[in-house]
């Protein structure tokens, strides 16, 4: 059934595409830029590529504008942060989340868009402009939003899932998986508490690193895109991860359920594209965004992906379904109880640096240590040179 | 007794080395979907399909290839001049240049790979340029160098030092005489150090990660392919180049073989 | 004269490519963000002293098990016959030709709760083992793909062994173990050694096995350093730190082996 709708929907594409409506007869136009090219970076499992029938969001794109797109994918805003800074890598369009880019602005890493070139900007809905990550609307454009909810294998897990607690369930030791970024393993750990994502408070930040060292033992592994193959192969039971990914995780598994836990609250996100500093072809880039905001292909990419869109009008082109799914498209209640990540000031983030890495190698160490093991090496060194000098000399 | 002790010991290990392999290839025909990686459920070539059809992964193999083959023909030129160089000097001279030469080769590949990103950050900082293809050229050449140094330089060291000389007393121009007399005694150890230096160019993952900038290798864009839903296409791809190097070395061995046999019959006349 | 100045390029190339870099490590590694002087970077490695001794830990066991693997491998396939020989070592090579990222792949794939090994014990009645996301695999991973590095060196001195040796000490009256303890392994430290050197040190700083055999919970040297320049903590003077003391402790551990190696070569030699 599925398939069947994702086919009809690719050839709406299609048909669009030869019968050029006033709207596609503009980028028809633009075909003759063959030659130029896009880099774009973006999430793991987050645009439609041809699989299972969707569209092929990148070929299309090259098909219309004659703009090739080189695509790849990283898996965490952290790790795209320092691919820009430390990497050297300059991308003509990054998605990352809103906290990540409140810190891209604030550290002048963004280019700010010209809106005349993405005029299918209109379709976003009000809700989705201005947000506080980016209040004026200047450096992004929202690509898809959702909640954080958790993702749980029936056979197994029986039980109502209504509770971040029940990560920490000892029934469930070896088979909980957990997120491999600390802003959303700390967030899990925070609503278990009762805390704010955004707290400047030393103590509340230490409150949920134990939490998390405690849930350790019970842990799995700390992966991201990895939750798709270890929850359907049935390697693991237990996993938070985003609401989007429910299309290809519930629908196509039976046994796999999503539950957002309302009650403690969740993480509302949403993803927004940008033109990072230092991007090599600013009007291609915008000609990206500008395309994946065209409300048609918003919907196909929708359709696939999973996550939910921010335009009313590719809304109405999702099966109702999908619509009425309170797992893409959640009443406002809950909505209302979640709460986004804030960028954090300096010294709290480099606070949930060590936290994170203390909880993944679990507990601090201390330099004594450190350095009695080198000078032990060192120690053995010595005493091989010295015990080699004696021998020789004896020798002579 | 002893004999069977070892073979079975042999064939243990053996078995240990390619059960992996194996398991790859076998898997790489299954016809399944993600879910079940380790049921078998009927033969089927579509992840081999799929593969071809995955724009970035051929991009990434274009990539890989280019950068291989630069990094070989740049490391195996300045690394025989080098060497060249090198077998010229004497004393702590020879022995310094030799101990920095060996410390890419010694060193930690990811300090190697971190150490050549902060430089290569610093200088596309300075242009305002990206890291990229020539970023990865630059620093596989780097790491390339030691071992076509060390491959060319006993073969220096084996040549009569007064070839040379003799070629230019007899009227070469040095340049002539460097390419009639010195290139063809040392030639085995050039080739030795440039298919090394292709090879290992080609399976480079930690240094190219770390100086990749928006350039996807191989194995980069196999480590991404790792971290996303994982499906048999990776089998696929494995199956293919382990075919490919297979039937590379036969080729290699093959005509060693033919040539050990030419040698054996020219000595034999 | 000449030949000598052949060298220049090269030796600007080594400037820029190899001693800048090291130079820079050392440089983020003693300043902080501003690039003002401090020492704070090295002081916070030693929060992670925990990562230092699991990794020594794991890439000396590693390290351990491919020497008491592989040094009956090496040894049974420089005592065979010169023909499969070449066939053998060609064998012990070709998986390392296979990127190494496939290799670790394919060891998730077997050693998975669900994966193929625990599915053929359930098939025969015996109880599931919990393999992936321990230390133990992780050394199964690190030992698979390091071990060729340990077989070679170790075989190519074995086969240069002249077995003339080995038949002196055996008309002499030594018997089968004495002539193993006393000629064989005596005369094959080089290989040893060398061995020892191919496979700690990528071990010990390895950051994907760890990764993807690991869970992510067993952090090791690598995946520190990974995680401060391209991952989840964005630091590159820690990182630069961490991987200067990484140095050292690798170049310490070199120097202590290079110290056996003369020895022993000298022992052996003195002992026939």
């Amino acid at each position: 059934m599925k398939r069947l709708r994702r086919a009809v929907l690719l050839l709406a594409c299609v048909l669009a595409a030869c019968f050029p409506s006033p709207a596609f007869a503009q980028e028809e136009e633009t075909v003759p830029l063959t030659g130029e090219k896009i880099y774009v970076y973006n999430w793991g499992e987050y645009i439609a590529d041809g699989k299972d029938g969707s569209l092929d969001i990148n070929t299309e794109f090259t098909r219309r504008t004659g703009i090739e797109v080189d695509y790849s994918t990283f898996d965490t805003n952290e790790s795209l942060y320092s691919k820009l800074v430390s990497g050297g890598a300059s991308y003509d369009v990054i998605i990352p989340s809103d906290y990540m880019v409140s810190k891209m602005i604030n550290e002048g890493m963004l280019e700010k868009l010209d809106f005349s070139n993405i005029p299918n900007y209109q379709y976003i809905d009000e809700q989705y402009r201005n947000l506080s990550y980016d209040p004026t609307n200047e450096y992004s454009v929202p690509y898809t939003w959702g909640l954080v909810g958790i993702f749980y294998n029936k056979q197994y897990v029986t039980e109502t899932v209504d509770s971040w607690d029940i990560l920490w369930d000892e029934k469930y030791a070896g088979k909980i998986l957990m997120f491999d970024n600390p802003r959303d393993a700390f967030g899990i750990a925070q609503k278990k508490l009762g805390l704010s994502f955004n707290s400047t408070d030393e103590d509340e930040w230490i409150q949920a690193a134990v939490q998390l060292k405690e849930q350790k033992p019970l842990v799995q592994a700390y992966v991201m895109d990895q939750i798709f193959n270890k929850m359907e192969s049935g390697e693991a039971w237990l996993a938070p991860y985003y609401a989007g990914d429910a299309a290809l995780l519930v629908e196509e598994n039976e046994n796999i359920g999503f539950a957002i836990p309302t009650k403690q609250g969740t993480n509302f996100f949403v993803d927004a594209m940008c033109i990072p500093k230092g991007c090599r072809n600013k009007s291609g880039a915008e000609a990206y965004i500008n395309f994946l905001c065209d409300p048609e292909i918003a919907a196909a990419n929708m359709e696939y992906i999973g996550y939910s869109t921010p335009e009313s009008a590719a809304k109405e082109l999702l099966p109702e379904e999908v619509v009425n799914n309170p797992i893409y498209y959640p009443p406002q209640e809950i909505i209302d109880n979640s709460e986004v990540f804030i960028d954090l000031p300096e010294e709290t983030a480099l606070q949930l640096d060590s936290l994170w890495a203390e909880v993944k190698m679990g507990g601090p160490g201390d330099s004594m240590t450190l350095v009695l093991t080198l000078a032990g090496f060192l120690a053995l060194y010595l005493a091989v040179v010295i015990y080699k000098k004696v021998k020789r000399n004896r020798e002579c | 007794m002893k004999k069977a002790v070892s073979r079975v010991y042999l064939t243990l290990i053996y078995i240990f080395l390619y059960a992996p392999i194996l398991l790859l290839v076998v898997f790489s025909f299954n016809d399944t979907d993600t879910k079940s990686r380790t049921v078998w459920s009927g033969f089927s070539l579509r992840w081999y399909e799929m593969l071809f059809q995955d724009r970035m992964l051929l991009e990434a193999l274009k990539n890989t290839l280019i950068i291989a083959v630069c990094a070989a023909l740049g490391a195996t030129v300045l690394g025989t001049v080098a060497a060249i160089g090198i077998n010229s000097m004497k004393g702590w001279r020879k022995k310094l240049v030799m101990n920095i030469t060996n410390l890419p080769m010694l060193n930690p590949e990811i300090v190697t790979g971190v150490s050549l990103m902060l430089l290569m950050v610093f200088v596309a900082g300075l242009f305002g340029i990206s890291l990229g293809m020539g970023s990865i050229i630059l620093a596989h050449i780097t790491f390339c160098l030691p071992y076509v140094i060390l491959s060319v330089l006993p073969k220096l060291g084996q040549m009569d030092p007064h070839l040379y000389e003799a070629a230019q007393d007899l009227g070469c121009t040095p340049l002539r005489s460097f390419f009639k007399v010195v290139m063809p005694e040392i030639m085995s150890g050039v080739i030795t150090g440039m298919v090394m230096a292709f090879t290992l160019s080609l399976d480079d993952f930690i240094i190219s990660y770390f100086c990749s900038g928006t350039t996807q290798t191989l194995p980069v864009y196999i480590y991404s392919m790792t971290k996303k839903r994982v499906s048999p296409e990776i089998n696929a791809l494995s199956t293919l180049l382990f075919a490919v190097i297979l039937i590379l070395l036969l080729i290699i061995n093959i005509r060693q073989g033919r040539m050990g046999k030419k040698e054996e019959k020219e000595a034999d006349v | 004269m000449k030949a000598k100045a052949v060298s220049a390029p090269y030796l600007v190339w080594m400037a820029i490519f190899i001693i800048v870099p090291m130079l820079l490590v050392a440089y983020f590694a003693f300043t902080d963000s501003n690039g003002a002087f401090t020492l704070d970077n090295l002081a916070r490695v030693g929060q992670y002293s925990n990562v230092f001794l699991r990794s020594i830990w794991l890439g000396a066991l590693s390290t351990a098990i491919s020497l008491l693997v592989g040094y009956p491998v090496a040894y049974i396939i420089s005592h065979s016959s010169l023909k499969r020989q070449s066939v053998l070592i060609m064998l012990v090579m070709l998986p390392m030709w296979m990127n190494f990222l496939l290799r670790t792949y394919a060891w998730m794939t077997l050693l998975e709760d669900s994966g193929l090994i625990n599915n053929l014990l359930a098939a025969v009645g015996l109880p599931r083992l919990h393999m992936i996301n321990t230390q133990g695999a992780v050394v199964v991973g690190m030992v698979y793909d390091y071990i060729p590095f340990m077989i070679l060196p170790l075989y190519s001195v074995m086969s240069k062994l002249d077995p003339s040796v080995v038949e002196a000490a055996q008309d002499l009256g030594a018997d089968g173990k004495r002539v193993f303890l006393r000629v064989t392994l005596p005369l094959s430290m080089p290989g040893v050694i060398s061995g020892i050197t191919m496979v700690f040190v990528p071990s010990v700083s390895t950051f994907i096995i760890s990764k993807m055999l690991g869970g992510g919970g067993n952090l090791m040297i690598g995946d520190l350093i990974d995680m401060q320049f391209l991952g989840s903590a964005y630091n590159p003077n820690l990182g630069s730190a961490i991987s200067l003391v990484l140095m050292v402790l690798i170049l310490i551990c070199m120097g202590i082996m290079n110290e056996f190696d003369d020895g022993e070569a000298q022992g052996g030699g003195m002992m026939l």
